[in-house]
């Protein structure tokens, strides 16, 4: 005997917007003001007449402040909505107080580093007294003007969320529900007429099981997607109205950060932030950000173009904190926290359809993150604030969300935006990285110098080398051979043993600041699956990742949610995963679906 | 007979309790180091207590339930908008701090008074529903004097089961030392419930009920009056975490009587 069929519960209300970011936040801000303002004529709902504008805003995580990443932001938008902003009124931020570009000298000698870097290196070496060598790193005399950040705020995104979303709240013009993924979006006629929330009482695989819910259909004239640069409504927003010509959205980059109790005698300023570069690896970037309190937020950036088949994230950030330069400060610290997300990095090629019948899309998922100027936060915020500026005036003028006055009027500022002319200027700026890590500065160097105008011509993007390619001249062929059938015994991932065949030295854990993957899980953040929704990452044909031979996914995955198995696809733990998205952009197969999905290991102080 | 209740579940918030917490003494006495920074949940054992009091209440046409908290009223609302979703009642809000180093007894009066003072609250019909612990205040005092500053003095503390009888009495399933449970019986309310865990797994978020909720929520956090607890008489000689230990393993198809065995083996060391 079947189940009887049930209904999906429906709801109207007239703006529905998925996640709640910064891009989320700026939109918000501006229209609940808008809505809550006594000089102006109320803004009636037409899904609800005699009442207010509805507006609900639904984000995936179960709080406010989960699963996003500290920053350091010029914060021109975010000040303009927030004219007599008092960083001290947020916690963990503060002004940018100092900053410094810092070439970090590779002190093992394991990282691979191309010849030309080698020699500059020795000569770096040789010349140190004259040029300032300490603690194996070079402090630039100069930091390009695009990349500076001064007057602006070092950031604890959660915290800024957490703090944006309480004063939004105490507005009551606007709903913001954490814990409600948004699964997927409603099409009708080519409009699109609202979302459909996660189904509950499901199993692994999505099917009802016991205390079956489906997920609400929520009807509304205009759904805003600010889902981030993975989020499901982005994703079924491309599927179902496609993509513009030339859309490119294959460059990203996976950012993975401790925040660090300082100990007592690290000597850091407040509000200091430090850019690195040259390790652990020559393409892998860092950052150290000094928030109030003695916290510091200390994290890489694990590039596409870095073609290490065996990438992980978290051991290159502990070989990172443990260089001369940065563990003088960081020594005998503590960690606080832990946390990984995604970023896109196509740049404006990456810009999807910005909106359509029904439909606007802001924030990262948008492409509003400059590459050149590395900032994505006050980019986010503004898109958010420059369709909120748009609706407003659609809803004044009583006209709806067609896709042809939304262009008229979200669309054209943006292009008419600092964020687009901005975003023109670093459209080619990363071009060079597919060439090298030295060819790939010098672009980055002209592109913001010139400020757009001349660039390094490109390379076509490679697929991963295979590993006996990538440690050609490392590691021989018959030992990763041994190595990969030890790993595949132990149900192991690669990483680790292959980066210590190449000279890395293993990490001697303290269980203070240097801890295991595992218990970084644990630390200070919020291990949360709940139970009754499906699996959030899906293998979609097992076969191929049984013909896979580079299982990147496994070695990549930020919270060691993805294991390796003999036989058939991955074992996926959704309680470690974190939905940074690491196994969509590495899969070399496009074989793995990340859906909108409810828990996952978040920390606040992120 | 009129089978319907007034129920009032006294909940503070509380950090995640997998956060990592650290006692520090600052110009007014023990706090949690950054605990305005951490992500807050409603007490677990108070969270049991509103899904038994929803339950109840949805079984009993009539009945109303009733959110009472003592907490920062930021955070607080914070904590509304997932808890708004899980089960229908009214907030009534008083800001103050919830870290657990305040005197029990000077909650107690504060819960007392908000409750008294809950319009068209019959007391015939009230049950007083709270965790039998906390994870902020572990003692568990605060509940039972709350119900002595209401003049409630049938009271049950670590209870698992609450079932009406049709004759309107009630039967209670206290636990007692030996992993078993006191039965007890109660003729009716008013009555003091402290509960464990209960029986009902957490709710599903319901977008639909939190929006219901939320018309009322977000007036009684506006409202909301500041709570100062005067901490002149307490003293603080020590405050601590529990020691803990962690290890951690991974384990793949591995029965859970091997998994059992093998913690057991662990603590015995």
């Amino acid at each position: 005997m079947s189940e009887p069929e049930l209904t999906r519960p429906v709801m109207e209300t007239d703006i529905v917007c998925a996640g709640f970011g910064p891009a989320a936040g700026g939109f918000l801000t501006t229209l609940a003001r808008r809505l809550a303002d006594p000089s102006k004529p109320p803004i009636e709902s037409r899904a609800m007449p005699g009442l207010p504008l509805q507006v609900v805003c639904y984000e995936r995580a179960d709080d406010i402040g989960f699963g996003v990443s500290g920053a350091v932001t010029r914060a021109r938008a975010i000040r303009e909505s927030f004219p007599d902003l008092d960083p001290a009124a947020i916690p963990m931020a503060a002004a940018v107080s100092r900053e410094k570009l810092v070439y970090l000298l590779d002190p093992i000698g394991a990282s691979r580093r191309p010849a030309a870097l080698r020699l500059a290196d020795r000569l770096i070496r040789a010349l140190g007294s004259v040029l300032g060598l300490e603690h194996e790193a070079l402090e630039l005399a100069w930091l390009p003007a695009f990349l500076k950040k001064e007057d602006g705020l070092v950031l604890s995104i959660a915290q800024f969320n957490q703090w944006v979303g309480q004063q939004l709240l105490m507005t009551g013009a606007v709903q913001i529900w954490p814990g409600t993924p948004v699964a997927d979006i409603v099409v009708e006629n080519g409009t699109v007429a609202g979302v459909r929330l996660m189904d509950q009482g499901v199993d692994r695989h999505g099917k009802p099981a016991a205390g079956y819910q489906p997920g609400m259909e929520v009807r509304a004239a205009l759904t805003v997607a600010a889902d981030g640069p993975v989020g499901a409504v982005g994703r079924r927003l491309d599927a179902a109205f496609g993509t513009p010509e030339g859309f490119d959205n294959r460059e990203w980059a996976i950012g993975m950060k401790f925040v660090i109790e300082l100990a007592g005698q690290a000597e850091l300023e407040t509000g200091t932030v430090i850019h690195t570069i040259g390790y652990p690896e020559p393409e892998i970037f860092g950052f150290l950000y000094v928030h109030p309190e003695r916290i510091a937020s200390v994290g890489i950036f694990v590039p596409s173009w870095f073609d290490n088949p065996a990438r992980t994230a978290y051991r290159y950030l502990q070989h990172y904190i443990r260089h001369p330069y940065l563990w003088r400060y960081l020594e005998g610290g503590r960690l606080r926290s832990w946390g990984a997300k995604s970023i896109r990095e196509s740049g404006r090629r990456g810009e999807p359809k910005l909106a359509g019948n029904g439909y606007a899309r802001i924030g990262e998922g948008s492409a509003s993150t400059n590459v050149l100027t590395n900032s994505g936060v006050d980019e986010a915020w503004a898109t958010g604030v420059m369709l909120a500026e748009a609706v407003i005036e659609l809803l004044e003028q009583g006209k709806p969300f067609t896709r042809e006055n939304l262009e008229a009027s979200y669309v054209a500022r943006r292009r008419a935006s600092w964020v687009e002319k901005e975003a023109r200027m670093a459209e080619h700026a990363r071009d060079g990285f597919h060439r090298g890590f030295l060819s790939g500065l010098a672009g980055v160097a002209l592109a913001g110098l010139t400020r757009g105008r001349l660039r390094l011509p490109g390379r076509p993007r490679k697929p991963a080398p295979s590993l006996e390619e990538y440690f050609r001249g490392r590691i021989p062929p018959e030992e990763i051979a041994r190595i990969r059938a030890e790993c595949a015994r132990q149900n192991r991932p690669l990483h680790d043993a292959l980066m210590e065949r190449a000279g890395w030295p293993p990490i001697p854990l303290d269980g203070r600041l240097l801890v295991s993957h595992q218990d970084a899980l644990l630390v200070g953040g919020k291990v949360q699956a709940p139970p009754g929704v499906a699996d959030h990452v899906v293998f979609l044909y097992p076969y191929l990742c049984e013909e896979c031979g580079m299982r990147i996914c496994v070695e990549i995955c930020s919270g060691e949610a993805i294991q390796p198995r003999a036989d058939g696809p991955p074992v996926f733990e959704r309680e470690k995963c974190v939905h940074c998205g690491a196994c969509v952009w590495n899969c070399p197969r496009e074989n793995v679906l990340l859906e909108a999905g409810a828990g996952g290991l978040h920390s606040a102080e992120n | 007979m009129n089978l319907s209740f007034h129920i009032v579940v006294c909940a503070g918030i509380v950090p995640d309790p997998l956060q990592t917490l650290e006692p520090v003494i600052g110009d007014s006495g023990p706090a949690l180091k950054n605990e305005m920074l951490l992500p807050a949940v409603l007490d677990p054992w108070a969270a049991h207590a509103l899904y038994e009091a929803a339950h109840l209440a949805r079984g009993h046409a009539g009945s109303k339930v009733w959110l009472v908290s003592l907490s920062p009223r930021a955070k607080l609302q914070q904590v509304m908008m997932t808890v708004a979703q899980k089960a229908p009642f009214e907030l009534v809000a008083l800001d103050g701090p919830a870290g657990g180093f305040t005197d029990s007894a000077e909650v107690a009066g504060a819960l007392a008074a908000a409750i008294e003072a809950i319009p068209g609250l019959d007391r015939s019909r009230l049950l007083l529903f709270g965790g039998w612990e906390s994870a902020a205040r572990g003692a568990g005092t605060t509940l039972a004097m709350v119900g002595e500053r209401l003049g409630i003095f049938d009271q049950f503390q670590g209870v698992d089961e609450l079932r009406v009888e049709p004759d309107g009495s009630l039967r209670i399933l206290e636990r007692v030392e030996g992993g078993r449970h006191q039965i007890s019986r109660c003729a009716g309310p008013p009555a003091v419930l402290g509960w464990a865990t209960g029986s009902l797994a957490e709710p599903p978020n319901q977008p639909q009920l939190g929006m219901q909720n939320m018309r009322t929520i977000l007036p009684a956090l506006q409202r909301a009056q500041s709570v100062a607890l005067p901490a002149a008489e307490l003293r603080f000689v020590r405050v601590a975490l529990p020691s803990q230990q962690r290890q951690t393993r991974i384990v793949r198809d591995v029965a859970a009587e091997e998994v059992a065995r093998e913690i057991v083996d662990w603590i015995r060391g």
